[in-house]
């Protein structure tokens, strides 16, 4: 990299970002100059145009497109449910379906439950930052990392030889025999949603530690007075006030696992049975050259999540009634 | 956050000067507030025990990283004390050798930071604003918007991409070629489609986390501005924005990692050339070379790391208890 090059770059971003101060600034101004007719319709579209208008390029035109392929074949003929008849009867289709539900009913349980633990026992403690920033650590690395970091975890040597990975090592110590993890149905698909849990559970934490911050310490500090013990407290001061942060933190995580792609391709590729939908779609999309299966898949995949959209939805409309 | 120790005064003037320049006028109670000790034996266990099991992964890779290749091998990370033969070689490699087979990482690293901090303002400014519309502008439809654009956020990037490519070739290209003909020094692979292709994909997140914050701000502050005559942009700018700073900046720190991170969306944007291609995009470049290239690996992804890491700890004091601390009674 030559300094020319360097100052390049460097000029790209101020003009970006000069180029974005301008056209923010010039929305808020035609804002203020609103006219007296029509004046919350106007502010309204002006807040929101920017952001709706990238959204319809790049999400919802795509996703009619997708809803559309769907009904395809790989000569784009239109027919019908057929892409959905082989989702629902093929077995290996089946066995991607069970392990996306296996993956979503454990990722944002365990997640969510050792976040929140953790977030409690560490709130106000000595080393508070410290403890956060380990628990955190793994949130901050890339999935090419996170799989290069657990290849030392389950890398797999013959027993003749000495382990490299940590978790054949501590079999071995044990007495056993090395086992090839990846590559055992079943468990594999566990390891992984290991490594996802690893990754998600500090986004918990931070979250959830920023809400119990915001707990009024008042009504902590009267439920003290009051004699209540610690768990009487966590019930009935901490969890209500921290409902809020929960529900981002399971819809989060939730969707974030419903969409996991990087990690099942980087450590096992979707082979001996570990793969999911995301990376189903991905495979029959772009390998199989199936459009209309990968965009079978994907509307399955958004299906799934409707029913996470109508809960947030009614949570959102208790909290405007309630306002 | 820093916490208090104990009452000294060194301390609390610490401590208020924090918040004071984070916008903050805190009550009493809260800078005095004294450290306590872990709750229960059982919960210092757990905590413990959950630090350790998180920080054990990423400190088999920092050991490996300063083991020679052949080391890492044939014998397991945690014999490194055993089998002495440590180095830094790895690091120098991947940073310092110029030969052409080499990772030369400082031309993307550069990249990754031109990439990550603009589309972070972009994306929490545009997200603030929308936001905001959503959750104090009355209109009969905005609950549908909101429902939409929440919805939006399981569109899989994968069947998003193409579409997205093929609009970029046909407007983004040709007034690059006119732009790079004008300012040479800006090349025509320039950061802009990666640029709003990771604006989009985190703008559905980014509305869905602020608008559950921003919504949340006392109606009867929101009711004052507006009987004073503020317009809905006066209010943005001089109430809602200072008092969702914490919650703008953990949504940036969150943003900025997963940019950082990000694979695919580089993958397809980007042209994969040293003029605007990411760390990961190197990074995974390197990982396809299987084999004999882990020493570099190792070595290559936790200088990837340290970035998110310095982001975390120097943002961290924004994480304020107390969302609206000191600025409503109520």
């Amino acid at each position: 990299m030559t300094t020319a090059d360097l100052i390049g770059k460097i000029f790209q971003i101020l003009l970006g970002l000069a180029l974005f101060a301008a056209v923010i600034g010039l929305i808020l101004f035609l804002i203020d100059r609103a006219p007296k007719r029509g004046r919350e319709w106007y502010q309204l579209v002006l807040f929101l145009a920017p952001a709706c208008l990238l959204l319809a390029v790049g999400l919802l035109y795509p996703a009619v497109r997708t809803a559309f392929t769907s009904f395809t074949n790989r000569a784009g003929e239109l027919v019908g449910f057929d892409n959905y008849v082989w989702m629902f009867t093929q077995p290996e289709a089946l066995l991607t379906l069970g392990n996306t539900i296996l993956w979503v009913v454990l990722v944002p349980t365990i997640s969510t439950g050792i976040g929140l633990a953790y977030a409690v026992f560490i709130d106000r403690s000595r080393g508070e930052k410290i403890y956060k920033s380990l628990v955190f650590m793994p949130v901050a690395i890339s999935f090419v990392g996170a799989g290069i970091i657990w290849k030392f975890i389950y890398e797999y040597r013959p027993a003749a030889r000495p382990q490299i990975g940590l978790l054949n090592q501590i079999v071995v110590w044990f007495g056993g025999e090395p086992v090839l993890w990846l590559q055992e149905p079943f468990i594999n698909t566990l390891l992984l949603i290991v490594v996802m849990i690893w990754v998600q559970t500090g986004f918990a934490v931070v979250v959830l530690s920023a809400s119990i911050k915001g707990i009024p310490s008042e009504q902590l500090e009267a439920a003290e007075l009051d004699g209540a013990t610690d768990w009487q407290r966590f019930r009935n001061v901490t969890l209500p006030g921290i409902r809020g942060g929960l529900v981002v933190v399971v819809t989060t995580i939730t969707i974030a696992t419903l969409k996991v792609f990087d990690i099942v391709r980087v450590m096992t590729g979707g082979n001996f049975n570990t793969s999911v939908i995301a990376n189903e779609m991905y495979t029959q999309a772009f390998r199989a050259a199936e459009p209309g299966r990968g965009a079978a898949l994907a509307l399955v995949l958004f299906l799934l999540v409707v029913p996470i959209v109508v809960y947030n939805i009614r949570v959102l409309r208790k909290q405007r009634e309630i306002r | 956050m820093s916490q208090v120790t104990g009452s000294s005064d060194k301390a609390i003037a610490k401590e208020l000067d924090a918040a004071a320049r984070s916008g903050y006028n805190l009550d009493g109670t809260k800078a005095t507030r004294v450290k306590r000790r872990l709750t229960s034996r059982t919960a210092t266990v757990f905590a413990l025990l959950i630090a350790v099991l998180w920080t054990l992964p990423t400190f088999g890779l920092f050991v490996s990283s300063f083991r020679p290749a052949d080391q890492i091998n044939t014998t397991g990370w945690w014999t490194a004390f055993e089998n002495w033969g440590w180095t830094l070689d790895n690091y120098s490699e991947v940073l310092l050798s110029a030969s052409s087979s080499a990772p030369q990482l400082g031309s993307y690293f550069v990249n990754s930071l031109a990439i990550t901090i603009p589309v972070v303002v972009f994306c929490t400014v545009l997200a603030a604003m929308a936001a905001y519309a959503l959750a104090w502008i009355k209109f009969p439809f905005v609950d549908w918007v909101f429902i939409g654009i929440f919805a939006l956020q399981i569109v899989p990037l994968q069947m998003a991409l193409i579409p997205l490519l093929q609009i970029f070739t046909t407007t983004l290209k040709p007034a690059q070629e006119w732009l790079h003909g004008v300012i040479p020094i800006i090349p025509d692979e320039t950061y802009v489609q990666v640029w709003i292709a990771h604006v989009i994909f985190g703008l559905p997140l980014a509305i869905f986390l602020l608008h559950n914050f921003i919504s949340e701000i006392p109606r009867e502050l929101m009711e004052a501005a507006r009987v004073d005559g503020a317009t809905h942009g006066q209010i943005f700018m001089r109430i809602v924005v200072p008092l969702s700073v914490p919650i703008l900046a953990s949504f940036a720190i969150f943003e900025f990692l997963w940019v950082w991170n990000d694979l695919l969306v580089a993958l397809v944007f980007s042209g994969g050339t040293a003029d605007v291609a990411p760390l990961t995009q190197r990074l995974a470049e390197l990982a396809g070379q299987r084999g004999q290239t882990w020493q570099r690996l190792t070595a290559a992804a936790f200088i990837s790391l340290v970035i998110p890491l310095i982001v975390f700890f120097s943002l961290q004091r924004y994480f304020v208890r107390g969302l609206l601390a000191g600025s409503t009674k109520g």
